[in-house]
């Protein structure tokens, strides 16, 4: 697939506009931002999982020399966090996680403020627990949150389209399993932190690394109101961000902590995580408990689908309790399947809370679809590639939650992973293959009223842009994409846009990063808003030339007549003509791009994305049956991506999606002992190393979206949604065995070995107790 | 306690006092200013703040300012010539998408050289050892791995320039 036109710079291995800032050190994160005077501030966490406050003691910590400000729950106004407003960033009066906020303490270095929090004296009263989200829901439960009533969170997750009953009676085959999903967090390299700021006039400057500045904004301008300052400006100012993944799209009590601080302090206060906190004291993904059955006919055409999932919430709530309308998706549109039943519940328990994280959900959920799909191509004689292929979604396409299917590369993606694996090459012993796919959104997704993002672009005098955009880079290359995506329209090269995306003084607004909606989103605005340049460059070159305006391009930094090349104008000299006389004019526009997708309804039917991106990976490697390790020897990723604007970032996107996923599916787990993190650093929580990096080939489809800008689809988040279930399915197919619960460790996966054989874990036969050899 | 400590730094010649708790990444950040080196967890797990002493990468969050004395020290802003002109291995992570979100970049880009300057022409294998102990939540580390290999194939006489010196 594929168009023939020729473009300057969409379409190439573009370097990353901050690459060499970041390359020589000059890149400035939240780490090496400092204000004059500004202080330091310190949060002391709980030390129960679950316990009354009986009391405080700040004393000793205010008299320590260097003290500025100690604060408890008791002395902060009414504020409150996280979608249903359950999590004040101090507690008072109780604790129900040991990440909870108890105090926080400012001071002139951060080695007092360290020694200040361990002065402060606080009395418990221990309370029952509960860390396990079955138990919880249970009537006797002890309650999380007394007002709640209940540790089941009123959340409306439950979706039933078709006849799953009927459906499930007449299919010809029917596979049901149970599938859980562990904590896993970001590991963003650069940890969380934040500077508060007040001027004379109570005007909040705020330094954070978000995902979200405009939503941020508000929730930090509630926090003003509740400190009885309303109206007041608040500018929040993105340093560069050393990694997101999802873990900046809500605001964080260490925002709210340094605010808080920064208004009693009349100083500057920044709040800074160490490693451990970032462990502790973010959010993880969702941990899920998953039911699925799933039938096909006797062709193996998918009749229905029907999911029962528990999560656990942890003891608040953000994002993570949103992450089942994403999971609804796989559900009800990965593969063509006409009878859907799916149901969540979020129960509060003491654990940590969970957030979004680099694919919302889909991981989990895609992880039991696609083992399932194995499971039932088994059961009904039919090849595993072949039960995908007769179920792959199609172009035209109405699924049965009402998305609409535009471009579909999902049949080429199986194709290519076929090819490229090349799947029929004979396996050695322990050796197998894997293959898994995955639907997401592609063209935005409208979770919020509006999915909008703004731009504005502003020419100098010289041919240079600059493009205020509402976009957020965190690395992932937005700005680049955006300048490419501009310098195109404009007949510029990349290097003479300048993108500023770093402060909401300045920038327009956005819903944030999210939803791989960065590139179809803000680069639709930058086109708009480019758009409107051009035909005004045109325009005036038209004027200036004497050459009708349908006669003119743009390239080159010229402005050139097609039909007789040595005509030509540079845009600079344009652009000083434009400016520099009377009646003048301003060579700036905006635009703003709010793509026409729909909200979900009560029943949530709607076409939640513009388009919808497709991927299938397909895994070869090896099982060592003596020690459950398994060995990556070759991987596909082929992804439907509309177009490639920039080959190199997208390849990073899938490289780095791909080893997430690997560690999603292998290595990684947040080990929680009755509610406490027991593996908060990187010798125990095992991110993959550059020792563990898999041989992989990205394989980029192109559908041309006709919606997408130049035709792209969002490529943030697919690169690890089907990673697990690829690795799960190749571990069967290696082995004989089906691992069910993630991550699929060489202890887990030795355990399923032990139990095919019918041993028990120490090898021994239980009939004739005796050993037996692996 | 307090040491002075004579070093070169990145070709000049420096002399400081330090404190004897300060680690050399304290001294780096906080006392001379220079943020290139990162923090990314402060236990050498990580290696952000990788510079190199004495031809070897080490972890400057685990390395005792004090232990500097007499002792030449390279660190990220030393690799660029003063014209601003990048260091190969600059030039090819920019070039070959070996940068992300960048948190880890300084400290890959010591490893990476402190590699080549003891093994110009590294295996595969050999530059996942280098690296091994810098930790990339981005790339994946493909294209890492392929920024290297484009600076050796870019010939040795490049990739062996040393830090530059301030004409004094």
């Amino acid at each position: 697939m594929g168009t023939k036109q020729k473009y300057s710079t969409v379409g190439k291995r573009v370097p990353k506009l901050d690459a060499i800032d970041k390359a020589t050190g000059r890149a400035q994160y939240i780490q090496d931002v400092k204000l004059p005077g500004m202080l330091y501030g310190k949060i002391l966490y709980s030390k129960y999982p679950h316990a009354r406050i009986v009391n405080i003691d700040t004393s000793k910590a205010e008299k320590l020399s260097g003290v500025r400000v100690v604060l408890t729950g008791e002395d902060i106004p009414n504020i409150r966090m996280g979608v249903y407003k359950d999590n004040p960033p101090l507690k008072a009066g109780k604790v129900r996680s040991y990440r909870d906020e108890v105090a926080a303490v400012a001071a002139t270095e951060p080695e007092i403020a360290k020694k200040a929090i361990d002065l402060i004296e606080v009395t418990y009263e221990a309370l029952p627990s509960v860390f396990d989200p079955i138990t919880a829901m249970q009537p006797d439960a002890p309650l999380v949150h007394e007002n709640h009533k209940t540790n089941i969170l009123k959340m409306p997750w439950k979706l039933h389209y078709g006849d799953v009953e009927t459906a499930r009676k007449e299919a010809a085959h029917v596979v049901e399993k149970q599938f859980t999903t562990t904590w896993v967090t970001h590991c963003c390299l650069g940890t969380s932190g934040a500077i508060a700021d007040f001027d004379n006039n109570n005007n909040l400057t705020i330094h954070t690394n978000t995902q979200i500045p405009s939503l941020a904004q508000k929730d930090f301008q509630e926090t003003l109101k509740a400190l009885g300052i309303p109206d007041k400006r608040v500018r929040v100012i993105k340093p560069v961000i050393g990694g997101g993944f999802g873990s900046k799209l809500d605001t964080y009590a260490y925002e709210h902590v340094a605010i808080l601080l920064a208004w009693h302090a009349r100083r500057a206060v920044k709040v800074l995580f160490d490693r451990e906190e970032e462990f502790v004291a973010t959010s993880t993904r969702q941990p899920t408990i998953i039911d699925i059955a799933m039938g096909c006919d006797t062709e193996g055409r998918l009749m229905f689908r029907d999911i029962n999932m528990v999560l656990d919430n942890g003891a608040y709530t953000s994002w993570g309790v949103t992450t089942p309308s994403v999971m609804m998706m796989p559900i009800t549109s990965l593969y063509r399947v006409p009878n859907v039943r799916y149901q969540a519940k979020c129960v509060y328990t003491n654990n940590t809370y969970a957030q979004a994280m680099r694919g919302y959900g889909n991981p989990q959920a895609t992880f039991a679809i696609e083992s399932a799909m194995d499971i039932l191509a088994e059961a009904a004689g039919i090849d595993r590639l072949e039960i995908r292929r007769i179920n792959s979604n199609q172009p035209g396409d109405e699924t049965p939650q009402g998305f609409k299917i535009t471009t579909c590369g999902l049949p080429e993606c199986i194709n290519a992973v076929e090819k490229v694996l090349d799947i029929e090459k004979p396996k050695t012993k322990g050796e197998g293959i894997g293959i898994a796919s995955l639907i997401h959104v592609g063209g935005g997704a409208r979770i919020y009223k509006s999915d909008g993002c703004g731009a504005i672009i502003k020419l100098d005098d010289f041919g240079k842009a600059d493009v205020f955009t509402g976009a957020s880079d965190m690395g992932q290359g937005a700005d680049t994409v955006i300048a490419q995506i501009v310098a195109e329209q404009l007949g510029l090269e990349v290097e003479d846009i300048h993108v500023i995306h770093q402060d909401t003084d300045i920038c327009p607004w956005d819903v944030g990063a999210h939803a791989s909606r960065t590139t179809f989103v803000a680069g639709n605005a930058a086109l708009g808003a480019a758009k409107k340049i051009r035909s005004r460059i045109l325009e005036l070159g038209a004027e200036l030339m004497g050459i009708t305006q349908t006669k003119l391009d743009l390239r080159n930094r010229h402005v050139v007549a097609q039909d007789e090349p040595e005509k030509t104008m540079p845009i600079g000299k344009l652009l000083r003509k434009a400016h520099f006389s009377h009646g003048g004019t301003m060579m700036m526009a905006d635009f703003f791009y709010d793509p026409a997708n729909e909200n979900m309804g009560r029943d949530f039917r709607g076409n939640l994305s513009m388009t919808y991106a497709f991927g299938t990976h397909g895994v070869r490697l090896k099982v060592d049956e003596e020690t459950g390790k398994v060995e990556i020897l070759d991987y596909v990723a082929a992804h439907d991506v509309g177009r490639a604007i920039n080959p190199m970032l997208l390849d990073g996107q899938v490289h780095g999606g791909v080893m997430m996923g690997v560690g999603y599916a292998l290595t990684e787990q947040v080990i929680l002992e009755k509610g406490r993190n027991m593996n908060p650093d990187f010798r125990d929580y095992k991110i993959l190393t550059a020792k563990d990096a898999i041989p992989l080939t990205p394989v980029v489809i192109e559908t041309i979206d006709p919606d997408g800008p130049y035709g792209a689809k969002g490529i943030g988040e697919p690169g690890c949604v089907p990673t697990a279930p690829a690795i799960a399915n190749a571990i069967y197919d290696a082995i004989g065995v089906r691992i069910l619960d993630l991550p699929i460790t060489p202890e887990r996966v030795l355990a399923e070995i032990k139990k095919k054989k019918g041993v028990d874990s120490c090898g021994i036969d239980p009939l004739t107790e005796k050993e037996q050899p692996c | 306690m307090s040491t002075e400590i004579k070093f070169n730094l990145n070709g000049n010649d420096i002399q400081v006092t330090v404190k004897d708790h300060w680690t050399l990444l304290y001294l780096l950040r906080e006392v001379m200013g220079l943020t290139g080196t990162k923090e990314g967890c402060g236990s050498g797990e990580c290696g952000a703040c990788t510079v190199i002493v004495d031809g070897q990468a080490v972890n400057s969050c685990l390395y005792l300012a004090v232990e500097l004395n007499g002792r030449c020290l390279i660190t990220i802003e030393g690799l660029a010539g003063p014209d601003g002109t990048l260091h190969t291995l600059q030039q090819k992570f920019v070039e070959h998408g070996g940068i992300q979100c960048g948190f880890c970049s300084p400290g890959m880009i010591m490893s990476s050289k402190a590699l080549l300057d003891e093994n110009p022409t590294p295996t595969l294998d050999d530059i996942k050892h280098a690296l091994a102990g810098n930790l990339c939540r981005c790339t994946g580390y493909t294209q890492i791995f392929e920024s290297i290999q484009a600076a050796i194939d870019t010939g040795t006489e490049d990739v062996e320039v040393v830090a530059w010196k301030n004409e004094t």
